[in-house]
């Protein structure tokens, strides 16, 4: 095993490892740190694979933006120091066959899928091509989808906007 | 070309190369260049603190450190052995996984920001295509760290602390983004060493005419406050907070915040220095052959290192001149003043950029 073989298995063990303690843990705090860990292993993997620009971007949005709301979030929740209860035996159950299910489904899936065989160097993602294919409206092009999210993060923050504005009191 | 570390760096490289295969040779290299950020960060943050003390104590027109060693410099050597001997306690009811992990997630950040600053020619640890951007990625991650740190120490004092100083770093990454954004569109390029290549004629802050200036203030105002520094230490407040997120601390593990404080501080600085003032592009002055001649003689790590401590300084003269903020003025000035100002600032260096007004 090479020391390439060797840090794609070392990250891919981290984020199994802490994946399962995240949803195995009984403190929600450390249930979000453990998430925090699997998502930086996955961040982890992108930058091994050369794909800078995911991987940035994956710290931003889930690492910079989710574990951060959900932190501060979990600052604002009632009891949080106490231990999670135990659910019911029967929800355990119908979860972890759902979950044995999923695994079953997703491994013969890949154990049935034939991966071409490819050694091309590695490419290199330029900014300069990520947003040239971002706003390009031709064929490949990537302009609708990103105008959509765009309207629908819009609405979103004028709706986040809407709630939180204050009324003046007597109207 | 003079001081060129690539010859050094490639040596090395070839030498290893020679005597294992590229696995090994990357991760020999990685220990390498961690032991050389770790000596990088002890060496800072004895400088630092040092500096901190003397710059204050001369504001304040007194001495400050002058019995340890020569002139007191070595009072921060034994600030450290100090902080080294006292007992790390853990208080009772504190979550100790946890009340341990944080500052080691502090103390990482700051070591992976050094990752893609320019040093001098040819001294850069990670020359990533995405160099900026990838510094506002990690530098997101330090907000957790101190969210941890203020919850897992069980004390109602951090928590507070911890809460204000994410409110506050999430709030001014927007505008310190944004600012950085302008140098991205007169570069069109993210890495760090396009962007210190494309300041060979000129610095930017001279080349980009009234919106780089504006877009530098921003980004010292941002970057002080994301540091959490006076006159924005609401977050550390003393005599409210008693010390705000590292109140139960002790020992090294509040060492270990000081110095990822120091260094933040340093990475912040290197950052507006490269950017805006050259990084280790050395002053050059349109046709003033003889003078631009003799600035080619400084080396280019002094140029950097020059920069970054001015800039450093003028953190410092900031903590002594300006009263703190109210949480309310805090945030009053990110939304409704810097982030408007920027937002303006850049589609208008989008304009400049466009109409090519720029040098």
């Amino acid at each position: 095993m090479s020391v390439s073989d060797f840090f794609f298995y070392l990250f891919s063990a981290m984020i199994i490892v802490f994946g399962i303690l995240a949803v195995t843990t009984k403190k929600i705090f450390h249930a979000a740190v453990y998430l925090l860990f699997t998502l930086i292993n996955v961040a982890a993997l992108y930058f091994y694979l050369n794909y800078e620009f995911l991987a940035a971007v994956q710290i931003v949005v889930y690492v910079g933006g989710i574990v951060v709301l959900i932190l501060f979030s979990l600052f604002l929740t009632h009891r949080i120091s106490d231990d999670m209860l135990t659910p019911p035996w029967y929800r355990m159950l119908l979860a972890s066959l759902l979950c044995l299910f999923g695994f079953g489904f997703s491994f013969f899936l890949m154990l049935a899928h034939r991966f071409p065989d490819i050694s091309n160097a590695p490419v290199e993602m330029s900014v300069h091509y990520i947003g040239k294919q971002m706003l390009n409206y031709g064929n490949g092009g990537f302009v609708l989808p990103f105008e959509v999210v765009s309207i629908l993060l819009l609405a979103a923050l004028i709706g986040s906007i809407a709630i939180a504005f204050k009324t003046k009191a007597g109207k | 070309m003079f001081y060129d570390f690539s010859i050094l760096t490639s040596k090395i490289h070839s030498w290893l190369l020679a005597h294992c295969d590229s696995g090994w040779t990357t991760l020999l290299e990685m220990v390498i260049v961690g032991l050389c950020v770790i000596t990088l960060f002890v060496v800072l943050g004895l400088i630092f603190v040092y500096m901190e003390r003397k710059v204050a104590a001369f504001m304040q027109f007194r001495l400050g450190p002058n019995r340890v060693g020569p002139k007191g410099t070595l009072q921060a050597v034994a600030d450290t052995v100090k902080l080294l001997m006292k007992e790390g306690f853990t208080p009772q009811a504190a979550d100790m996984f946890l009340f341990n992990l944080a500052p080691f997630i502090v103390l990482s950040v700051s070591m992976l920001a050094l990752a893609p600053l320019p040093f001098a020619k040819g001294l850069q640890i990670y020359d990533i295509n995405i160099g900026v951007f990838y510094l506002s990625a990690v530098s997101s991650i330090s907000v957790i760290g101190i969210l941890i740190a203020g919850w897992a120490s069980n004390n109602k004092y951090s928590l507070l602390g911890a809460m204000r100083s994410g409110a506050q770093i999430v709030s001014y990454e927007l505008s310190a983004g944004l600012s950085v954004i302008a140098i991205v569109a007169f570069t069109g390029s993210m890495s760090l060493s396009d962007i210190v290549e494309s300041q060979r004629t000129g610095w930017w802050i001279f080349k980009g005419h009234i919106p780089a200036v504006i877009a530098f203030v921003i980004f010292i105002i941002a970057g002080t406050a994301e540091l959490n520094r006076a006159p924005f230490d609401m977050a550390e407040a003393e005599s409210e907070l008693t010390g705000g997120f590292h109140t139960e601390y002790t020992g090294m593990r509040f060492a270990m915040f000081f110095l990822a404080e120091y260094v933040n501080m340093f990475v912040v600085c290197a950052i507006g220095a490269t950017l805006f003032l050259g990084g280790w592009m050395p002053l050059h002055f349109g046709n003033l052959e003889g003078f631009n001649h003799i600035m080619d003689y400084v080396p280019p790590f002094v140029w950097f290192f020059g920069k970054t401590f001015f800039l450093v300084w003028v953190i410092m003269w900031f903590r002594w001149t300006f009263p703190r903020l109210r949480i309310d003025q805090l945030l009053t000035l990110e939304w409704k003043y810097l982030m408007p100002i920027s937002l303006v600032n850049m589609i208008i260096v989008a304009f400049v950029v466009i109409m090519k007004w720029h040098f």
